[in-house]
């Protein structure tokens, strides 16, 4: 009678593994995004005929620490991809200046309210790395997120205020569609298949903010007349802030200068 | 045959234990961001084409992990059907609902993004599930059943000893589990010292459980030099003196294994043949601490033999209860 019932329990448990196990692929791979909600303060809107603009650059004063390479051959198709060596895009610094900032408003606005974004922001995953490696996006505007590789890629975020998600793209041009909820300076993006893979996105509540380009600028414009906070974030130099006052109308510029850590050899 | 099964089975968790530690070594726990499915696939219809990156040690993983799972579901029940001894029908029930259960914990700390608390959890039940293994396989020993020709240690001494000394590297394999899961496994940098000094200059809570997993060392290093030496000045069995002696040889392994971690800035294999020969310190440990319970199995051996053998006379046992050094 015993050994029945542990035949009977035995062979219950593997059914209900294999039937789970054998569940439609759809179920985990499509994640719905939410609707394409205009983040606001609920306050009135941005006076445009008086607004001004806060442009600057970030320069990297010193050698900057050489980039890790990435060892690809976890993935063939990865090699595949990139035929000339690859490395980590920690330190992007030419002629001075540094690229992938992302400079945005910290403190000093009060309650407006913003137009809802354009449109969905775009991460691609193309030749096993993120593109942008860095970049900003408003609360509740839609995240797409695609594969570009003939190759799997899971996209993991880990927020600290917002919900960790962990989505599997096995498939070429699949695309996912994901929200955020809550304003967070910065979110990292991994890829738990190629662990060099990394990016990082800023969840704002307004529009500005910027990432620098390869020349270290960047604009952040239609600013209500005040006094604000200005912080540029680095991945690995950490941030620094500057006080910025515009009147109506008026454009100034805010600098920021990155510091070589100590230990830095090229 | 049973027996060779056990060891086989209880191999093959040495191989799932060093899978598990692949797993964490490589940074590659949430690879396959979906349980029990892979990237939607049925886990057994994957496609080999695709064990790339991270996949191939988490899906490697659980492949072994289910091959194990079904091993020892044939264990479970070759000992039902064929065991005389009850205690040993239930042993095996108890590796299989282990098993199981590791198998749930592996998937909830999949779905749940590695919480450290269900990832130490997964880690201390394999060592469990590997110690039990390991346990069938020396109670369906013929060494085991013969009772060593009647000749076993009868001492309590020795038996406090021996099991204080198991408990201590279960205990130290727990704190190195909570240190792997946490990040801490580099939270003091330098071995010998700590930050340059015998002591470290500064605390957190990652530092305090590095700190903890040092001295949990030290403790266990004295432990097992005490315990061998009692078996050594106590007995000539060499069922007690190969593991104690064997336990030593690991220990010393494990030391460097966890010193050159540290110095290799966790270089992945060390990192991992690191948790794989805390396992081995674990079931020496325990194997040389059945063998001093040995005397206290006698009776239920000895209706072993008399079930097993029935050519044999029953007559008074003599040597039962006899401890000899």
């Amino acid at each position: 009678m015993r050994v029945r019932n542990l035949w009977i329990g035995a062979l219950a448990l593997m059914l209900t593994a294999s039937l789970t196990a054998c569940g439609s692929k759809k179920d985990d791979l499509d994640e719905g995004g939410a609707g394409n909600s205009a983040a606001s303060g609920g306050g009135p809107p941005v006076d445009q005929a008086t607004a001004g603009n806060i442009d600057g650059e970030v320069s990297f004063d010193g050698t900057a620490p050489k980039n890790e390479p990435i060892k690809m051959n976890a993935d063939p198709v990865c090699v595949k991809a990139n035929s000339t060596p690859q490395e980590q895009e920690t330190y992007m610094v030419a002629n001075g200046k540094l690229a992938n900032v992302f400079v945005y408003v910290k403190d000093g606005l009060g309650n407006y309210s913003y137009p809802a974004p354009a449109g969905p922001i775009t991460i691609d995953q193309m030749g096993c790395r993120y593109h942008p490696h860095v970049f900003g996006i408003r609360v509740g505007q839609e995240l797409d997120i695609i594969n570009s590789d003939p190759t799997l890629h899971n996209i993991h975020a880990l927020p600290k205020s917002n919900s960790e998600f962990n989505t599997g793209q096995p498939i070429k041009d699949m695309k996912t569609v994901h929200t955020f909820n809550t304003k967070e300076v910065m979110v990292p993006f991994k890829c738990d298949v190629h662990g060099w893979m990394n990016a990082f996105v800023g969840v704002m509540d307004n529009p500005y903010f910027a990432v620098t380009g390869p020349d270290g600028k960047f604009s952040l414009k239609g600013l209500p007349p005040g006094t604000y906070t200005i912080e540029a974030w680095h991945e690995k130099a950490g941030t620094q802030t500057a006080q910025v006052t515009i009147a109506a109308k008026e454009t100034k510029n805010a600098n920021f200068t990155f510091k070589a850590p100590a230990t830095a050899t090229n | 045959m049973l027996h060779r099964f056990a060891k086989f089975v209880a191999g093959c968790t040495v191989l799932l234990v060093l899978a598990g530690s692949l797993v964490t070594s490589t940074d590659s726990g949430l690879s396959v961001p979906d349980w029990p499915t892979t990237y939607g696939w049925n886990m057994f219809t994957f496609p080999p084409s695709k064990w790339v990156g991270g996949i191939l040690y988490e899906h490697g993983h659980r492949l072994i992990a289910s091959s194990v799972g079904f091993l020892t579901i044939v264990l479970a029940v070759w000992l039902w059907m064929s065991e005389p001894r009850r205690w040993m029908k239930w042993l095996g029930v108890g590796a299989l609902g282990a098993v199981i259960a590791q198998g749930v914990l592996g998937g909830l700390t999949v779905m749940f993004f590695l919480p450290a608390p269900i990832s130490t959890a997964h880690a201390g039940l394999a060592e469990i599930f590997f110690c039990m293994t390991v346990a069938i396989a020396l109670f369906t020993s013929r060494g085991w059943i013969d009772g060593y020709t009647g000749h076993f240690v009868d001492e309590g001494f020795l038996r406090r000893l021996a099991t204080t000394t198991t408990v201590l590297v279960y205990c130290q394999i727990l704190v190195g589990a909570t240190m792997r899961h946490t990040g801490a496994g580099l939270a003091i940098p330098d071995f010998p010292l700590m930050f340059g000094h015998l002591w470290p200059t500064h605390w957190d809570p990652k530092i305090a459980v590095h700190f903890a997993h040092r001295v949990g060392a030290t403790l266990v290093a004295i432990a097992v030099v005490w315990t061998a030496a009692a078996v050594f000045n106590r007995t000539r069995l060499a069922e007690l003196r190969r593991p104690a002696a064997l336990l030593i040889v690991l220990v010393v392994v494990q030391i460097t294994l966890g010193a050159l971690t540290v110095l290799s800035k966790r270089d992945v294999w060390i990192n991992s043949v690191h948790v794989v020969c805390g396992a081995l310190v674990l079931t020496t440990s325990l194997v040389l601490t059945l063998r001093t319970w040995r005397a206290k199995f006698a009776r239920d051996v000895r209706g072993l033999r008399l079930q097993a053998d029935p050519t044999v006379r029953l007559k008074p046992d003599t040597t039962y209860g006899k401890a000899t050094a």
